[in-house]
């Protein structure tokens, strides 16, 4: 093979290739620069100086604002919606399919799909104006139980974040061992929503779970973790006398975070919190729980074993917690329940309930 | 550089040599996206503007670059990054100056780099040796011809859409056998002229 034809191939390819991409670079420079334009955001509540020429979705984030997205911008999920009341444009062929007339009307776009090319008019709603992400410090790893770790975490310095409790945070990991990429997975918030420096998870070793391996084995206190967050529609509606609280497992950490809320804000319910385990071993927060029983007589704090061992000396309510569900709770009147566990432990007691007279207005479920 | 006469080219190119019709390419985008007569029609116009932009500036591209460099065997690639470049280029200056036109044609463009209409075309153009004049008509009557077929196809999916059709030939494979009736019907122009 001649090495001179190897030469000019290549040489050419580069050439070409090279000029091509210097006229694409000016092309960007000089059409898509759109100068600085003003995003106001739910009418000056917020106003932003962005810099135009990309996508709406990917400016936003750009703020540290992050709507929803799953198929990256690709008009394919219809998640990115919002409410563009000025400057976003005609509407486009790309987003049809996924606006309903209703959406069409109070003109709905997907962000995705439109530019920044002007100044524009959001309306995003609070809760994803909330949504944000996080590089935190791991304070401290403790083990509540033999399978249950709590994580503190600190936010970093100077930002905060204001979550409802009963909310949850996406937590991801970092590509560790045989795991070559980054995985995330959706974990309660247990601390008090009224700390808005520090974030508490509570996870529990799923055998063979990404996430959960990961931060049993690899994440050391001092370690930085990507979260995002909040999310989620389980938090406190509270248009009742009282709280019927059902947890499970790591599904504890919701709850304590809606006790402490209705205690922090003095609200008048009653709650009652029933806790299901199957041994002794598996239950944590006892002492904080009876504290709390002790502190405020509005609380009821009531653990079930289901299975407890001899020498244990249990004195508490023995059996599944629906037993105690069933013969501790008359009716559904003027209550609410908040349920968090594993979806076998929540439908038993979803039926339960429905059997009091509660109702799928007010059953709230955080299901994983 | 054959001697036929450009105007030639370009009927021929819409009606005897029409690119999906007599060449069966651009087959991938003339499927898919012509259950609507509306973006049918949209899909035509930017095939076209795309079709005879990169055509004439493909010959540009093969008469001063690669003949003189005598680089042939890398004209498949060089012709895809000149239109892949082009795309991006028209898209930019599209969405600038003619929003309305963009929020129309501009998210048919990036599907069109991918067209292998257009790359048929430049290629054609290569081994018939036409010249500058000759590809621009040939360009611009394949696009056309290419909007034409879509559009027909649209129009009879259409009309079909509400009609009872065995399942198994529902969808693309109705697409075909619709093409395909409309290929032999228009073998029937073939006497009238023929560049290739």
């Amino acid at each position: 093979m001649d090495f001179s034809i190897i030469l000019k191939t290549v040489g050419s390819l580069v050439m070409i290739s090279g000029a091509l991409s210097i006229i694409i670079s000016i092309a960007e420079k000089v059409l898509n620069n759109y100068g600085t334009c003003e995003l106001d955001i739910n009418n000056g509540k917020k106003m932003l100086s962005v810099q135009g020429g990309s996508s709406l979705l990917s400016t936003l984030a750009g703020e540290k604002i992050f709507l929803p997205s799953a198929c990256g911008g690709k008009a394919t999920c219809g998640l990115c919606k919002v409410q563009v009341l000025e400057g976003a444009g005609p509407l486009l062929p790309t987003e049809e399919p996924y606006l309903t007339p209703q959406e069409r009307a109070s003109n709905t776009r997907l962000s995705c799909q439109i530019k920044v090319k002007n100044s524009m008019k959001l309306v995003i709603p609070e809760e994803l104006f909330n949504i944000r992400e996080f590089v935190c410090t791991v304070e401290s790893i403790t083990d509540m139980t033999y399978d249950i770790k709590r994580l503190r975490m600190k936010l970093p310095e100077g930002e905060t974040i204001s979550f409802k409790a009963g909310q949850f945070m996406q937590f991801y990991t970092k590509p560790y061992g045989k795991v070559k990429e980054e995985v995330f997975r959706a974990y309660s918030i247990s601390s008090k929503s009224s700390e808005h420096d520090y974030v508490e998870l509570l996870i529990r070793l799923v055998p063979g779970g990404l996430c959960t391996t990961y931060v049993h084995t690899v994440l050391k206190e001092g370690d930085q973790v990507r979260l995002s967050g909040p999310y989620g529609d389980f938090y406190l509606r509270g248009d009742c006398e009282e709280l019927i609280m059902i947890a499970g497992g790591s599904g504890l950490a919701p709850i304590r975070s809606l006790v402490y809320e209705v205690i922090e804000k003095g609200l008048p319910h009653k709650m009652r919190f029933f806790f299901g385990a199957n041994k002794m071993k598996d239950l944590y927060y006892m002492d904080e729980f009876a504290r709390i029983e002790k502190d405020y007589p509005q609380f009821r704090f009531i653990p079930c074993l289901a299975f407890p061992d001899e020498g244990d000396n249990w004195t508490g309510d023995t059996g599944f917690v629906t037993v105690a569900l069933d013969n501790q709770v008359d009716t559904g009147d003027n209550k609410e329940a908040y349920l968090c566990g594993s979806p076998g432990m929540l439908d038993a007691c979803i039926k339960i309930l429905k059997t009091k007279g509660f109702t799928d207005e007010t059953i709230f479920y955080d299901k994983f | 550089m054959p001697n036929i006469n450009p105007i030639i080219i370009f009927f021929a190119s819409i009606i005897t040599s029409n690119m999906v019709l007599s060449n069966f390419l651009g087959m991938c985008s003339y499927l898919s996206v012509s259950s609507e007569y509306k973006t049918a029609t949209g899909l035509g116009m930017a095939v076209t503007l795309v079709l005879v932009i990169t055509t004439a500036l493909n010959w540009v591209v093969y008469k001063f670059v690669i003949l003189p460099l005598d680089i042939g065997y890398l004209q498949y690639i060089i012709f895809i990054m000149v239109i892949a470049a082009l795309v991006q280029i028209l898209e930019m200056a599209m969405d600038r100056y003619m929003p309305d036109l963009h929020a129309k044609l501009g998210i048919f463009l990036p599907l069109i780099t991918v067209n292998c209409a257009i790359l048929g075309v430049t290629l054609f153009m290569v081994i018939r040796s036409y010249g500058f004049l000759q590809s621009l008509m040939y360009g611009l009557g394949s696009g056309l011809g290419w909007w034409l077929a879509i559009n027909m196809l649209a129009a009879i999916r259409e009309k079909l859409a509400n009609a009872k059709l065995p399942p198994g030939i529902s969808g693309p494979a109705l697409g075909f056998i619709i093409t395909g009736i409309m290929a032999m019907a228009f073998i029937g122009f073939s006497g009238i002229f023929t560049i290739q």
